[in-house]
């Protein structure tokens, strides 16, 4: 293992960290479009061009559609291409969501989480990623401005391997504006660590007979990307796909423990990260930056002789289910905390894939989901505490009802 | 597309057709196809220049001929050619 010296602790927010990932990492183009709270990202990476710190193609694209666009074509013409955004500009980049994932394009992308509109809300929520879950997107959500760092760079690696984009979020304004001591590797360190990129290649024996032809836009071996597929061969490619998406999870795993080897930080279990549910009766799981606050909750009520833990998780896209079956199974109750609403559904997005991931199980524990935060609502100690509480007494009945807003004026 | 008909684990990734378009039938969408008036017809070739679905087969010389297999019966070589030499014809 080479010894690249030591890590220099900088103060930087979540956004900042994030656009020093990407001058580490080798990138050739960013296609990006300004949207708060994300600016900070495209701003910081435009300086760094200007100063002749990094050495990438910056397209000034006229709007977020054409951002991802971009980013996607530059990456079918070989270019390592990130792009970043939030709420109303990743709705904007719906169409095209999908045609990156579905043409197994690496492009990395960052969401600053933010609420969608209407109202005009600037403040963080997940309902802009949680509306791209179904796209074929991996998705990762950080926890602090170190790992939006730390999550940026692994994106470059397991979207090359895994051949599928990857989502990285921060929550808005907690993460993305706040300014925190973030420890970062020395640019050698990454440069080696991501690479230059690789081009698959792939065999097309009608076209190109037996040799492998790379999987770019490249005039001596044409190729076309993602023309038309009818009732014939559609299904086939779409299973693929989801096939493919569970085949990511030990991408995702192998990129954690070797960015574990040189900068000490793995995130392990990867998927999701438990804390104090050894011996717990009950769990608060959720994403992102309140996991930070349950903890500090679950290190109150210990105190005072409860058993409770916190579990966060971390990878949405692939879900998790076995590992989420196997760690929750066996509780008394667990709390799902969701930042977005799926309006009409039973419950939000993470608390619906967790009570399908549960069911098989033969000994469930109840599922509560509580929605909190929406518009960047505080989420306090006081009120995880009375979640907690609930959950510690709860009374599986068939009246109970099992999704409960949090922080809600009645 | 035509045969055989391949399943999930060998068809090739990310959406790239794996067999030349020239095998892939569309013309049975058509509900007017071209027919060329052999008589009236002057060789000019504008018909295979415009014919957004390369269906015209052409030498330089001769008469065009039509692959209908590919053709969709959008009409353009009809609005195009110079002596009306073309007509749709209900398929």
């Amino acid at each position: 293992m080479q010894d690249y010296g030591e890590q220099a602790m900088m103060a930087l927010n979540g956004d900042e960290a994030v656009a020093w990932a990407v001058k580490q990492s080798n990138v050739d183009v960013v296609a990006a479009y300004p949207i708060t709270p994300q600016t900070i990202i495209v701003e910081k990476i435009s300086e760094f061009i200007h100063n002749g710190e990094v050495d990438l193609e910056f397209v000034k694209v006229e709007s977020e559609h054409s951002a991802l666009s971009a980013s996607w074509g530059a990456a079918l013409a070989g270019a390592r291409a990130f792009t970043a955004t939030a709420a109303n500009g990743l709705a904007l980049m719906w169409e095209i969501l999908y045609i990156v994932a579905s043409t197994r394009t690496p492009v990395v992308m960052t969401v600053a989480n933010r609420a969608l509109s209407a109202p005009i809300n600037i403040h963080n929520d997940h309902s802009d990623s949680m509306g791209a879950r179904d796209s074929g997107w991996i998705q990762i959500y950080s926890e602090d401005a170190q790992e939006a760092y730390d999550n940026t760079i692994m994106a470059f690696r397991i979207a090359e391997e895994a051949m599928l984009p990857v989502m990285i979020t921060l929550d808005g304004f907690t993460i993305s504006h706040t300014l925190q001591n973030v420890s970062v590797l020395p640019d050698e360190a990454i440069s080696n660590f991501v690479g230059i990129r690789e081009i698959p290649r792939i065999k097309l024996p009608e076209i190109h007979g037996e040799k492998e032809v790379p999987l770019m836009l490249n005039p001596k071996y044409p190729v076309s990307i993602g023309p038309l597929d009818l009732y014939d061969y559609y299904f086939e490619h779409k299973v693929q796909q989801n096939e493919a998406m569970k085949a990511s999870i030990p991408v995702i795993e192998k990129a954690h423990k070797e960015y574990g080897e040189i900068s000490g930080r793995s995130y392990e279990p990867v998927h999701m990260i438990p804390y104090r549910t050894e011996d717990a009766d009950v769990v608060i799981l959720g994403l992102s930056s309140a996991m930070s606050v349950v903890k500090k909750v679950v290190d109150q009520l210990r105190e005072d002789g409860k058993k409770v833990g916190a579990i966060r998780l971390r990878v949405f896209r692939p879900f998790p289910a076995d590992i989420i079956r196997k760690e929750l199974s066996g509780l008394t109750a667990v709390g799902v905390l969701d930042r977005s609403l799926s309006f009409g559904a039973e419950g939000g997005p993470v608390a619906l894939e967790v009570r399908s991931a549960l069911y098989s199980s033969l000994s469930k524990p109840a599922v509560y989901n509580y929605i909190y935060g929406l518009g960047g609502r505080e989420l306090s100690p006081k009120l995880i505490a009375k979640a907690f509480n609930e959950l510690l007494e709860v009374k599986v009945e068939p009246e109970n009802p099992t999704v409960k807003y949090l922080g809600v004026r009645e | 597309m035509s045969t055989p008909m391949i399943g999930w684990k060998e068809v090739p990734i990310a959406a790239v057709p794996f067999l030349s378009s020239k095998e892939y039938p569309t013309g049975e969408w058509a509900v007017f196809q071209p027919k060329i008036n052999e008589s009236k017809c002057i060789k000019c070739g504008l018909c295979w220049m415009y014919c957004p679905d390369s269906v015209y087969r052409w030498d330089g010389e001769g008469v065009p001929v039509p692959d209908l297999g590919h053709c969709k019966g959008c009409g353009i070589c009809v609005a195009e050619c110079p002596t009306k030499a073309i007509e749709l014809i209900r398929v």
